[in-house]
Order: C-alpha cells, then structure tokens, then sequence
C-alpha cells in the first residue's frame, strides 16, 4: 500500500519527518484522519490540538500542536504548526503546573483569553505526552 | 630616553591593545554567523512549505478576494519596515541599510504616497528618533537573536494598520539578505499586498491539485494569509541577524589588520629613533675621547 510522507514544521525548526500509514489532526471541523490516496486538501488546525501519526511497526507519533494548518496533496502531508512539541518531548511536570496556574487564573477572571489559550496549549501537551487530562 | 621614543611606545601600546580587542570581536562574530545560519536554515522548511500552501489556495479560488491581496488603485500611504541591528560595530551595515530606505522613501514620495517607517533595531529607531521622524512602531532588542514571536509582533502591529480604516494601503520590507559569509546585499520587497505570482510555466511536479478546504476557502485563506506575511517577516529578521555578524566580522577583521600595520610602521620608527640616538651617543663619546686625546697631546 502507498505511505504517506509526512512533515511537520514549526517556524523555528522541523519537528518529525518520515513515512506514516495514517495521519490524525484535528481541525477547527473537527477530526480528520487522512490515509494515502486522500484528497488534496488544506485544513485549518485548532489551537491545542493533539496530531497522532499512525506507522507501520512502531509506536504511534503524538505531537502537541498549537494553530496552523495541515496540507494534504499527492500522498504528501505536511502539518504547518505555529508551535509544536513531540509527546516525548514534553516536560510533563511544568506543563501540569502551567496548566493548574492557567486554570487558577480562569476560575478568578472568566474572560482572561490568554489564560484559556495557555490551558488548552498545555492540556494538549500533556495529552500528547500521553497523560490524562 | 628621547621623548620620541616615549612617545612612540605607548602609541604602540594603545594600538596593540586594541588589536586585542577587535580580534576578539572578530572571533565572536564568526561563531555567531555559524550560529545564525543554522536558524535560517532551520526555518527554510516551514516557509517553503507556507508558501506551496498559499500558492495552492490562491490558485484554487478563482478570484482572490481577500484584504491583504487586493492593491488600491490609488495607494495614499505606505509602511516601509526597516530592519536594523541594535549594536555597531558592524562597518556599513546599518547605513547601507538607512541609504536604500532613504531611496525608497523618495521614490514613493515621488508618486504622492506618504510614507511611515516601521523600525526593528537600535540603529534604526536612534537615527529615525534624531531626525524627529514618526515611527508607525519600534522594536528593539532581538536583532542577533530574532524569535518567532518577535515577527509575529512586527506582522501583527503592520496588518492591524494594514487593515485599520485610514491606514497604510501598502508594506515594504528594507533587509538585508544573506548571500554568502562575504556577500550580503540589501533588498527591497513589497509584502503587502501580497503579490499573487501566476506563474505560466506549469510547476515541476504537474500542475498543482485541486483542494478541498476545512472549513472553507475564505476561512482557511483568512488564517494562512497573517502566517504568511509572519513567515516572511521571521526570515528577514534571520537572514538580517546573520549578515550583521558577517558585516562585524569583516569590519572588525580590517581593524585588525589596519592595527597590526600601525604597530609595523611604529615599531619600525621607533626602532629608528633609538639608532640615531644610539649613534648620536657613540659619535659624541668618540668626539669627547679624541677631544681629550688632542688636549692631552697638546700638554706634553
């Protein structure tokens, strides 16, 4: 069966690249899982989205990815993040912690945006370092 | 000791010291290139991969009509971006970079657009700020060491005013780009509008594919179109930070260079004096001894 290239890229460096069987992203839509052959197309990603890069023999690839877009064309899948980390990357104890802190500042003020974005950038880390959340 | 020579050796003195000083200075910045050109390399990926994807959009939604890719037909005010560099010491860098600004200031002057400068580094804000010039924004603080996030700043601050009823209608960007470690030049880009290149050879590999867009075109366009403008702004801000090193490392590679050839010439003189002192000496002892000689010959 064909592979899937994949490639993903923050501003600051390349993050993975490599041969996958299925790509799962989640997008402002909502999830989308692509498998060779799919369709071109381009989808906007959520902010603190977990992308779950299914290969052939190894492990699943879990990466926290934050905004950006995912792009899909001839076979070739390339997730364009704003920021992103790999699961095994993650520092799991100062990403609870950030996560308690942002949600600390959520409970006191309701509509501190920042705040939000900071709990579900983290909340996503921490579900790729495979944590519950 | 003569005073000459006093003279000459504390010159040398002072020379050689700083000798010492720019040769370090030399050393640094060339393991700063190094550094520097890792980042730009290391962020060649992402903007290749932005750009095929706002080609794509752009290529499959007929008509493109987004704010950021539409041009006014009467463009009143423009935004130049200069990018600078916080420290000296880096030979004609900054005022190669002021000198093509200046140029481009009067070329759209000419035309009737008013223009607003947009300044990233010390250098630039210090010579704009002396000039009692307006700035439309200042950054300052990063230029050796430009982040992500710094350029998302400098983009945000430039497409609010983009956008911003009464605003500016169209954004340059002044930098310097990074040839080689002995080429650097200083280019001028429009990134405001965004120029929508239709190329008419068809692309290497086939004709590009039609995507299907999530959620929509207009959506997806509305989101990739501040990412790219962020994209291009981030790899300015890298390709300037490594060009000013290599400009310090050659301008600080010829003071060395003049130093060491003031020290030759001083030593070389110094060396002088002290014959002609030393000579000057013996010929008056030897004066004195036959003077003495003669004297004492004379008694007898």
């Amino acid at each position: 069966m064909a592979k899937l290239q994949v490639g993903v890229v923050s501003p600051e460096r390349e993050i993975w690249s490599g041969e996958a069987d299925m790509v799962i992203a989640k997008t402002v839509e909502g999830e989308i899982g692509i498998m060779p052959n799919h369709a071109p197309v381009i989808g906007v990603l959520v902010e603190g989205g977990v992308l779950r890069v299914k290969r052939d023999g190894n492990a699943d690839l879990v990466a926290a990815v934050h905004g950006g877009f995912i792009s899909v064309a001839a076979n070739e899948v390339s997730v364009l993040a704003e920021a992103a980390e790999l699961g095994s990357e993650v520092d799991v104890a100062a990403a609870k912690d950030a996560l308690q802190r942002a949600q600390a500042a959520i409970e006191s003020s309701q509509d501190d945006a920042d705040a939000q974005l900071e709990a579900k950038r983290n909340a996503a880390r921490l579900r790729a370092a495979g944590e519950e959340v | 000791m003569g005073a000459q020579l006093r003279l000459l050796r504390r010159r040398i003195k002072s020379v050689k010291s700083t000798a010492k000083i720019t040769r370090a200075q030399e050393l640094i910045a060339s393991s700063r290139i190094v550094k520097a050109q890792q980042r730009m390399q290391a962020a060649v990926p992402y903007e290749r991969e932005i750009t095929r994807a706002v080609t794509g959009v752009v290529s499959n939604t007929s008509s493109v009509d987004h704010p950021l890719t539409v041009a006014k037909e009467n463009p009143a005010r423009a935004g130049v971006l200069i990018i600078t560099s916080d420290s000296g010491f880096c030979g004609g860098f900054n005022a190669n970079l002021l000198r093509e600004a200046e140029a481009l200031r009067g070329l759209l002057e000419s035309r009737g657009i008013q223009v607003t400068p947009f300044v990233s580094g010390r250098k630039g804000v210090g010579w704009h700020a002396f000039r009692h010039r307006e700035m439309g924004g200042q950054w300052v603080g990063f230029s050796r060491r430009p982040s992500y996030s710094d350029a998302k700043e400098i983009a945000d601050a430039l497409i609010e005013s983009f956008k911003a009823e009464g605003g500016i209608d169209e954004i340059h960007i002044v930098s310097t780009e990074f040839v080689s470690m002995l080429t650097q030049n200083v280019v001028v880009n429009r990134i405001l509008p965004l120029e929508v290149v239709e190329t008419t050879e068809a692309p290497k590999d086939g004709p590009l594919p039609y995507f299907e867009f999530e959620p929509s075109a207009a959506a997806v366009l509305d989101s990739l179109l501040p990412r790219y403008v962020e994209s291009r702004i981030f790899s300015a801000l890298l390709q300037s930070a490594a060009s000013e090193e290599a400009s310090r490392r050659r301008a600080m590679k010829s003071a060395t260079d003049n130093a060491n050839e003031l020290i030759r010439v001083f030593t070389q003189q110094m060396n002088q004096v002290r014959q002609a002192e030393i000579t000057q000496e013996i010929s008056e002892i030897v004066g004195g001894a036959n003077a003495l000689a003669d004297a004492a010959a004379g008694k007898e």
